[in-house]
């Protein structure tokens, strides 16, 4: 099937007989034993899945998956620290855009001593940050990355901090809790043991001094100043860093643009500004304390944080989640959906000119939401709601001096459609708006998918892949909405694919709002309240459909374990940059900032 | 029309615009749009209309019983002429093993024989690492440890001032009963209905009889309702 097209009748009905007689992902690795029959095992780890390919043959393997079998999305790569068989690992996972489905996981197992895997870049090239993000942190050595350079730390970082024995300077222990911290817990602070100027270790042969080592050496590498643009004339191409500091890129992001005039030749994200690690914290915590954390990916919308890492600790314990609570979490998932995509929006506009009122205007509605969360979470973003095998709280009884149902149904049924109107009202017919969106940062069909991109930026693409409606999770199979797909893959249309899908969120929550109504007063919470959680082990991947795209945690547990092996998240806004360069190439500066906003992305997120 | 559009988008910010002050008319015979408790609760809740602005510090919106902030221990009411009330805390370690940022340190009581006694002789929270998750409420044992209200924080000193010890944390229940009722009084039901249990299981258990349970209207404050 051509990607963006509509679906053909024919097509759609052959695709059913044959999901009936064998689940894809399995038809699919059969396939694929047939055809490398030496090359690929079972992952026999026990609660494990997946399929370990041979280092050798990976990219023919890859380009099989993708060209042959159908998987052609490259959801996610990372690296995994096998220290106790002394191994690297990547994983892959890949899915069906056209079958939908669980993913078809290739693993690849190397040498720790010197790990060296061949790059994927040019079978998807969504492969790109995704492996320097694990050049990075695991300093597995990517063979044929045309700029395999540090992507989240700087070059005069020493070691990469997700190998299992590296340690941070104010290292206490492998796993939390601390054993400083009670019986004896006289307090001292982490500066104490970790004094300023003493804190950093720097690479081998290396000082803050030196200044033979040029930091950014390799990152405004090929680009020559001068050249001929008319005959005759001389003309100087530009490098122009937009950021880190800069108001448009919603946090502390940087784009190194080589510009021809106003015109864009190349721009290449540099990020990292914001990095704090947050899979080896991961990793050091128990599972529980994990909850919070991940509010603070993307704050915006920390109630779908928790989500996606309660559904894959929730496989790894084999945890039930009882009806009240799966209602609840897809009342607050959707709400900060509408919350997230008002955000978004607003400063979507902001960056295109139309400066705070369109956004203040969203906000309105974003603060009773807001209230909502408070009162039932006790945060207004930083929610931590939800637990393994439930959510921590039931609705409150009033929010503010309204009782909560019919504060609900106000909301829901009142003042988001007509907040809704009033936007599309506002803006989507402004010729301003049109003149600067449409035909701007264009990504096409087969781009969005093969850049790994996700959400609505996927959508407004015309690719209708939505992980509610292919890979359903929690109650979304019971609900009736559609996937909002727009065709032209611009601004404008990226725009108008968020407000689609607000009001997909409607409707979906005008029919949770009955089943709530329903529920009233049944358990929230499967099994007890237990802060030391011990999982049965093996790997999971937890998958949802952020307002921001797919967010996915890679999960890995030994049997009876307090804390996950390795952590991993799939970011949607760090993923859905990869092509930001290709978008924004042949565009003018002030482009660039309305192409970066309608990606939506956190910094938060993107960092890690 | 080129144009059109746009105009149509300036009618919605004349409406804007002119909503806030017919609200400002709405309110003058009432008391006034601003620094009015009655106009505030009006103005944040879905009746409101026009701008929603809230006039920090004079006007402060009220934060709801749930609401999360740096976590403060429960002691008895002091008696009359005594500066401190018993502390409920035991110093049993859970909120210190739970807390994701571990910011809690804790130094635990003991009896002239070395033996522990139930009682943190220190209590310390480095209010710079809590992350205000709110595990610490949720999993103790003993309703010792409650998030506060108080969010006004601010301070000269970062190294001294922002280690609480145990003096600074401590407060009485009946401030936590000011601060949340409802919740109050649903933990002082399930603690009494917890006691009761106890009790009966101890002289006979009569197993005809069902278990009594926490009424409906209380269970909702708590967290976790239905485990069990």
């Amino acid at each position: 099937m051509k990607l963006g097209q509509p679906m053909d009748e024919t097509k759609v009905e052959l695709a059913d007989t044959e999901q009936e007689a064998t689940d894809p992902v399995e038809f699919a690795s059969t396939k694929l034993k047939e055809r490398f029959p030496d090359d690929i095992l079972d992952d026999s780890r026990e609660r494990f899945s997946g399929l370990i390919v041979a280092v050798e043959k990976v990219e023919e393997i890859a380009a099989y998956v993708k060209d042959e079998l159908g998987f052609n999305y490259l959801s996610s790569v990372t690296g995994v620290d096998l220290i106790e068989d002394n191994k690297m690992e990547v994983v892959y996972h890949t899915y069906s855009i056209d079958q939908g489905g669980g993913s078809l996981t290739l693993k690849v197992q190397v040498d720790r001593e010197n790990p060296v895997v061949p790059s994927l870049i040019d079978t998807w090239p969504g492969a790109d940050f995704q492996e320097r993000e694990i050049w990075d942190l695991f300093g597995i050595h990517f063979e044929g990355h045309p700029d395999l350079r540090r992507i989240f730390l700087w070059e005069g970082f020493h070691g990469h901090p997700m190998r299992k024995d590296w340690k941070e300077p104010f290292f206490e222990a492998d796993q939390k809790p601390f054993g400083s911290r009670w019986p004896s817990g006289n307090i001292t602070r982490a500066e104490e043991h970790n004094p300023y100027g003493k804190n950093v270790k720097y690479p081998e042969n290396w000082t803050p001094e030196n200044v033979d080592f040029e930091v950014d050496a390799k990152l405004y590498a090929g680009v020559a100043m001068t050249r001929d643009a008319v005959p005759g004339l001389k003309t100087d191409k530009v490098i122009v860093n937009l950021g880190p500091q800069h108001p448009s890129t919603h946090g502390v992001f940087r784009m190194v643009v080589t510009l021809d005039g106003e015109t864009v030749l190349e721009l290449k994200p540099v990020m990292g500004y914001l990095h704090r690690n947050h899979e080896k914290i991961g990793e050091r915590n128990t599972f529980i304390m994990n909850i919070p954390y991940t509010d603070r990916l993307d704050y915006i919308s920390s109630m779908s944080n928790n989500h996606g890492y309660v559904l894959a600790v929730e496989k790894l314990m084999d945890a039930d989640v009882p009806e009240r609570a799966e209602w609840l979490r897809i009342l607050m998932v959707e709400l900060t959906r509408i919350v997230n995509h008002a955000w978004a929006l607003g400063f979507l506009l902001n960056d295109l000119g139309a400066l705070q009122t369109p956004m203040l205007y969203l906000y309105i509605e974003r603060e009773l939401v807001l209230d909502l969360f408070e009162e039932t979470a006790g945060s207004r973003m930083m929610c931590n709601y939800m637990r393994f095998g439930g959510v921590a709280y039931d609705l409150p009884d009033m929010v503010r001096v309204q009782p909560t149902m019919s504060f609900l149904d106000d909301l829901i049924n009142k003042r988001l459609p007509k907040a809704l109107d009033q936007l599309d009202r506002y803006i989507t017919n402004n010729e301003i708006f049109r003149s600067r969106s449409i035909g701007v940062g264009y990504l096409s069909p087969e781009d969005a998918v093969a850049y790994s991109t996700a959400g609505p930026v996927l959508r407004a693409s015309g690719v209708p892949y939505d992980v509610r409606r292919a890979d359903p999770y929690s109650y979304y199979e019971k609900l009736d909405f559609d996937v909002a797909v727009r065709y032209n893959g611009d601004i404008y249309d990226r725009y108008l694919v968020r407000i689609d899908e607000m009001q997909q969120s409607l409707r979906i929550l005008r029919q949770v709002m009955g089943y709530i109504k329903e529920t009233e007063g049944a358990p929230i919470l499967s099994g007890k309240a237990q802060y030391a959680i011990r999982v049965k082990g093996g790997d999971a991947y937890g998958r949802v459909e952020n307002p921001k795209g797919e967010l996915g945690y890679y999960l890995m547990a030994k049997r009876r374990a307090s804390s996950p092996d390795r952590y991993h998240i799939r970011a949607p806004s760090f993923i859905n940059l990869t092509p930001l360069g290709k978008m924004a190439k042949g565009h003018k500066v002030a482009d660039i900032v309305g192409i970066l906003g309608s990606i939506d992305i956190v910094l938060g997120e993107v960092d890690r | 029309m080129y144009g059109v559009g746009i105009v149509k988008g300036m009618g919605v910010t004349f409406k804007h615009f002119v909503q806030t002050y017919a609200d400002d008319l709405f309110w003058l015979a009432r008391g006034g749009r601003y620094y009015n408790d009655e106009a505030l609760d009006v103005r944040q809740s879905l009746n409101g209309r026009g701008a929603i602005t809230v006039f920090y510090p004079e006007e402060k919106l009220p934060v709801p019983e749930r609401f999360r902030f740096i976590p403060f221990l429960v002691t008895d009411d002091p008696l009359p002429g005594q500066h401190w009330g018993h502390d409920w805390c035991t110093s049993c370690g859970i909120c210190a093993k739970v807390c994701p940022p571990q910011c809690i340190w804790i130094v635990r009581g003991k009896l002239p024989n070395g033996r522990p006694k139930p009682e943190p002789e220190e209590f310390y929270i480095d209010i710079d690492i809590c992350m205000n998750c709110g595990y610490c409420v949720e999993f103790c044992p003993f309703d010792a440890i409650k998030m506060d209200h108080d969010y006004e924080l601010a301070s000269y000193d970062r190294s001294t001032a922002h280690i609480h010890d145990k003096e600074r944390l401590s407060k009485p229940i009946s401030y936590w009963r000011e601060i949340a009722n409802k919740r109050a009084s649903a933990e002082e039901a399930a603690r009494e209905l917890a006691k009761a249990s106890k009790g009966k299981r101890r002289t006979k258990g009569d197993q005809t009889k069902p278990a009594p349970t926490l009424s409906d209207n209380h269970a909702r404050q708590l967290p976790y309702r239905g485990q069990g």
